[in-house]
């Protein structure tokens, strides 16, 4: 709990890859959490079933955007059908369910993981993942 | 400093001792006194109040109605008629809207509400004026959160039927001139509900003194449990005001057909009561009352003016509103630079600091103040501190957990 706010999250907050807005996308979405205002819009380039490309804008706390940014770097260059798969393990992590072989998949989103101890929270950090969950599946 | 330590009364600081609890404008925390009577109540005095004819219904009818005569002595009312228990402040406002609001609010009827009110002095009115046709009008305030009797005069008009301010803002903290817009809306023959969810616990209130026609406030602000809250209206006024909700206890006489209504307060309070609040909220004001205002007021002035001298001296950090602790009344909502309120409650909370962030139930205020959400502070009687020091040591380190070097 204590190292939460941790240099992963802080990074991707303060320095995101891929917050800017994006010519040629082929499909676009808002994101929102009503009750807090965290809200994104997430752009995706699909090419032949492969997420070529990414990008969001948008405002909110630093666990809504660090975790969307973070999200990017993973699922860029994958197969739509590979983004859901590490969606559905995103959640497991939500939950708490998650292995630490699957934990590993994630990558720095597994940084993430003291997420299932702060149900408060818990909507900040999948704005992203369910944004990206209604586009592709 | 050798003061004596409120939270000694507080069983949750038994449980959670280094907790720093600063959302008391949210809810309080209860003392032992309260949670005993209530308890006391459900062991000894438990039955249907006012309509049994056993000695157990006939204490929990004295019960529950001592409540309401503590309530009426507490707040200066000139009867027991004129309170009605209810649910909260929400629900006392929404009372008011309507019954009162349904019964003589016509088209083209203004309704005058301050941009600062909270959600439940706001929302019922925009529903009413939309149904009836009526024009809803906003009070504007400056900068740090002033409203004055110029101001509302100007806003006034022949057609303005109700105003509606709160005694203390939820936001700022200050405290609004009630007596001086009483004064003014009643030359204008215009009636002033004043929401007291704020002031009722923490300041002394008198409904006549203050000449309100409505006040509403809720009991769990005030070390009562959750679930009872005071409607205070003019007894003219209530007399002439339709039902609310309609059902058990409420009536005098039902036919298939029509049905004539119980006398004030029951009009009001359809339905089994909330007996074992009522009687929370008794004890609340006796422990209150021996506590007295004049103490309640010297540690919550003194625990503000040490959290803003904290949150001054802190690079980084704003407060909304003025800048005279005096102004503040417990409540300190403030922003960071660069860091999202969010963020901030989750970092007070892992040091053992409970905050409110977000809208506080006030958006159209965040909007005119060009603010998307806020962290709010809130202190009690009972804080010490101790609480204001865990708060500051925190506040201090916010921005560098957020990777922002200086």
């Amino acid at each position: 709990m204590s190292n939460f706010y941790n240099e992963i999250l802080t990074d991707h907050n303060l320095h995101p890859v891929h917050k800017h807005e994006l010519s040629c996308c082929s499909c676009t979405r808002d994101g929102v959490n009503p009750s807090c205002g965290d809200e994104i819009t997430l752009n995706l380039r699909v090419e032949d079933g492969v997420i070529t490309d990414g990008s969001f804008t948008g405002s909110g706390c630093a666990v809504s955007q660090a975790s969307a940014d973070i999200m990017l770097d993973l699922v860029i260059g994958r197969s739509t059908a590979e983004a859901l798969r590490l969606h559905g393990i995103f959640m497991k992590m939500i939950r708490g369910e998650a292995t630490d072989s699957e934990l590993d998949e994630l990558d720095e989103a597994g940084a993430l993981s003291d997420i299932s101890h702060m149900p408060a929270r818990v909507k900040c950090a999948v704005l992203g993942w369910r944004t990206l969950n209604e586009m592709i599946s | 400093m050798n003061e004596r330590s409120y939270k000694a009364d507080f069983p949750v600081f038994e449980r959670y001792p280094d907790l720093a609890y600063l959302d008391n404008s949210a809810t309080t925390q209860k003392p032992r006194a309260v949670l005993d009577a209530a308890a006391r109540y459900y062991r000894e005095e438990n039955a249907n109040p006012l309509r049994g004819l056993y000695e157990l219904a006939v204490k929990a009818t004295d019960a529950y109605e001592n409540a309401r005569i503590a309530v009426r002595d507490f707040i200066g009312a000139a009867s027991e008629r004129e309170i009605i228990f209810t649910r909260n402040a929400s629900e006392s406002l929404n009372l008011i809207a309507y019954s009162y609001g349904r019964a003589n609010i016509r088209e083209g009827d203004e309704i005058l509400v301050t941009i600062s009110e909270h959600h439940s002095n706001f929302l019922p009115w925009q529903i009413l004026a939309k149904e009836k046709g009526a024009r809803l009008k906003f009070l504007k305030c400056t900068e740090s959160g002033e409203y004055t009797p110029e101001m509302l005069e100007k806003a006034l008009t022949p057609r303005t039927r109700i105003f509606a301010a709160a005694q203390i803002s939820n936001v700022f903290g200050r405290l609004n001139p009630i007596k001086e817009f009483a004064e003014i809306c009643r030359r204008n023959g215009t009636l002033i509900v004043c929401d007291g969810a704020q002031s009722v616990p923490h300041i002394p209130v008198n409904v006549r003194e203050l000449g309100v026609d409505f006040l509403a406030f809720s009991g769990h602000k005030m070390l009562a449990p959750m679930g009872i809250g005071v409607l205070y209206g003019r007894e003219e006024l209530l007399e002439k005001m339709p039902p609310f909700l309609y059902g058990g206890e409420m009536i005098e006489y039902v036919t298939l057909c029509g049905a004539t209504f119980a006398e004030l307060p029951h009009k009001f309070e359809a339905g089994t009561v909330n007996a074992g609040g009522a009687v929370g909220l008794h004890a609340a004001i006796d422990y209150i009352n021996a506590l007295g205002f004049d103490e309640i007021e010297r540690r919550e002035n003194a625990l503000t003016a040490k959290l803003m001298n904290e949150i001054r001296n802190t690079p980084h950090v704003h407060i909304t509103g003025s800048d005279d602790p005096d102004e503040h009344h417990g409540i300190v909502t403030f922003t960071i630079d660069d860091v999202h309120p969010h963020d901030v409650a989750a970092i007070f909370d892992e040091a053992g600091v409970a905050v409110r962030a977000g809208h506080h139930c006030a958006q159209p205020l965040h909007k005119f103040l060009n603010l998307q959400s806020t962290v709010r502070a809130s202190v009690a009687f009972y804080n010490d501190e101790q609480d204001i020091e865990r708060f500051s040591d925190c506040l201090k380190t916010i921005r560098k957990r957020m990777g922002y070097n200086e």
